[in-house]
């Protein structure tokens, strides 16, 4: 209960007919990086801003640190937001959009100053201060953002799709970069994404969002290996959906499971396979080199097509290619699959 | 066709010049062209006997606005601009940050439209509409009468200055005229300034724990006054060269407007009308030169 920093009971948020967010449950552990992933309209961005106070729920709590915030304005909570578009004010310089926080608290402009320089050298745009907002790049702003905030010692940091407007080189850096400065300030990290590479890249825990609802909380390794729908298994990651007869003939059952395309083998009939195993029988109707590894699409003999990717330990492009309507046997481990629902 | 398109496409300066030549042809011969034959006109006098005008350098015509009448006139009507500019930005405001931030779409249409409806009409029709609505048996009066406020009227028309027999011979009905007409000019640009702020300015703002006052000292208000000052420069100098309000309205003393008409009509003299008329460019560029200091154009 103390440990919890974020709570949600029942929250419901509608617009209208439209219910953003449908009687969501959640609890989010201090000090924790959690991230809301989804599709846009999924109510990711919503939750966050009920927690930041900008929009209030319909019905349901919110508890933060075990305080009831549902009706508390924004100015009179405890958190502080990286705003997808930064959201820098641009009459103020960096170090006075830094300290704007500070400002407001009335904080003596000497330590104003000096706290300005320590989150300068934290987000590493030492010497920044005096420049205006639209001299810096997007990187450089999106740091910026990230100081403002942290510069207030917030009990948790929310964070809109920070990372949406950098190109994929500085996304994949900001990425590292924010984990390590949650490690060394401490601070619960409340990340709204719709990219499930970056959700597993830096997650504590991952919610995956759909419609309004939570499909699944769990760690990156839970969502990804053990995806608990078939919206799971699609959105996070490419996943193989197979059910009906086809299911049947391979598990025995007929109840829907994913299985991903890496966790399948490319075989012949000359491969010896263990009990532990499924195995189907197909054509590789597509072959796609993909430099770093080879997707194949293959036709099942029972009906359906699987992904298949496979990587290029020793094969090269000429060798992959070859594959091309050859008969196939596809084998993997029984404990690879998940059983999805609906 | 094709060829023709080619031919620009590969003369990028010629399609600037072609764009621009019209209207700067228009610009120089017949707008800063006539300001010119303005500033010439200001430096010749009109001979008192004959009544003709000298066309010989001289600084006596400049040196006749210096006349207390004539200070007065000028006191007067910069007086009335910095009056009106102010009520109207005071008035603007809150609606252009309603329409800005708070109606829906469809409803801010509907604002947009009732804002500038007015300036639909002719401006001559609303000015004898509002010398009737504040003449002694108008409208106002009635309402004030149903109300019982006629003491407070008095009081109000008795003030030394700014009173007078009724409201439309008083300068008090002019600055409400003066008020309703240029408000439009006002709320337009303050409008455009507010819209251009994004909301998640306001919700940084708000976050970072500043209350509502703050956020808008802080943030609003600064991003928003490029605009005020861009509607100010309107309503003051619209205010500054009108003639038609000071002459419905408001009693017998003369506004910059007036003196510049009677001037070059009845007595003829166009020298002293060109001088009078150079007064608001200076003033205005005494006040653009003050916002400027004050960090208005810093948004831009």
């Amino acid at each position: 209960m103390t440990n919890s920093a974020i709570r949600f009971d029942k929250v419901s948020r509608y617009f209208g007919d439209v219910k953003a967010v449908d009687a969501v449950d959640l609890e989010i552990q201090d000090g924790e990086f959690f991230s809301m992933l989804g599709p846009s309209g999924s109510g990711k961005t919503t939750c966050l801003r009920m927690i930041a106070g900008f929009d209030r729920p319909t019905s349901g709590s919110i508890h933060l640190y075990g305080q009831e915030v549902s009706d508390l304005p924004p100015y009179d909570r405890d958190v502080n937001t990286v705003f997808q578009d930064y959201a820098l004010f641009p009459h103020m310089t960096i170090g006075d959009n830094i300290a704007y926080g500070l400002m407001i608290k009335r904080v003596p402009k000497a330590e104003r100053a000096k706290r300005v320089d320590e989150m300068l050298d934290l987000v590493q745009l030492a010497g920044f201060a005096a420049r205006k907002p639209s001299q810096l790049s997007g990187g450089q702003r999106q740091r910026v953002a990230l100081a403002r905030a942290l510069i207030n010692h917030p009990k948790v940091l929310l964070l809109d799709e920070p990372l949406g407007a950098l190109d994929l080189k500085l996304r994949q850096q900001m990425q590292v970069e924010l984990k390590s400065i949650q490690k060394r300030v401490g601070i619960t990290f409340i990340f709204v994404t719709h990219d499930q590479e970056e959700a597993l890249t830096m997650s504590d825990r991952i919610a995956v969002f759909n419609q309004g609802k939570i499909e699944q909380i769990g760690s990156p390794s839970d969502v990804y290996e053990r995806p608990a729908s078939s919206f799971v298994a699609g959105f996070v990651g490419t996943s193989n959906l197979v059910s009906g007869e086809v299911a049947k003939r391979i598990t025995g059952s007929d109840q829907k499971f994913s299985i991903r395309p890496e966790k399948i083998h490319l075989g012949s009939a000359s491969n010896v396979l263990t009990e532990t195993m499924y195995k189907a029988n197909g054509t590789v109707r597509d072959v796609i080199y993909l430099g770093l590894y080879t997707r194949y699409l293959v036709s099942l003999d029972d009906g359906g097509d699987l992904v298949v990717i496979e990587q290029n330990l020793k094969t090269t492009s000429m060798d992959v290619l070859k594959a091309r309507d050859q008969k196939v046997v596809l084998f993997w481990e029984k404990d690879h699959i998940s059983r999805v629902g609906g | 066709m094709n060829r023709l398109s080619t031919y620009f496409y590969k003369r990028p300066a010629l399609v600037t010049l072609l764009l621009l030549s019209i209207p700067m042809l228009y610009m120089l011969v017949v707008y800063l062209g006539s300001l010119f034959a303005l500033l010439l006109n200001s430096f010749y006098y009109l001979e008192e006997f004959t009544g003709l005008v000298v066309k010989e350098f001289t600084l006596s015509t400049y040196a006749q606005l210096f006349k207390p009448t004539n200070l007065g006139i000028f006191g007067r009507t910069a007086g009335m601009a910095m009056a009106v500019t102010i009520m109207d930005a005071l008035i603007a405001f809150p609606l252009a940050y309603y329409i800005a931030k708070f109606a829906s779409p469809r409803l801010r249409t509907y604002l947009y439209i009732a804002v500038t409806l007015p300036l639909w009409s002719s401006y001559l029709v609303r000015v004898y509409a509002w010398k009737l609505i504040l003449s002694k048996e108008g409208i106002l009066s009635w309402f004030v009468h149903l109300f019982h406020l006629d003491s407070a009227l008095d009081i109000l028309l008795a003030l030394p200055g700014v009173g007078g027999s009724s409201l439309s011979l008083s300068p008090i009905g002019m600055f409400i005229a003066f008020c309703y007409i240029w408000l439009p000019y006002m709320i337009v640009p303050i409008q455009t300034a507010l819209e251009r702020v994004p909301k998640s300015l306001l919700e940084a703002s708000s976050d970072l724990g500043a209350k509502p006052s703050q956020t808008f000292r802080n943030v609003i208000l600064p991003l928003a006054f490029p605009g005020v000052i861009a509607g100010s420069i309107f309503t003051f100098s619209l205010t500054l060269g009108d003639f038609i309000v000071p002459q419905s309205l408001g009693n017998s003393r003369f506004f910059i407007g007036q003196a510049v008409y009677s001037h070059q009509g009845t007595s003829g003299n166009i020298p002293l009308a060109a001088a009078f008329t150079m007064g608001p460019v200076v003033i205005m560029v005494v006040y653009l030169l003050i916002a400027r200091k004050l960090g208005a154009f810093d948004a831009l």
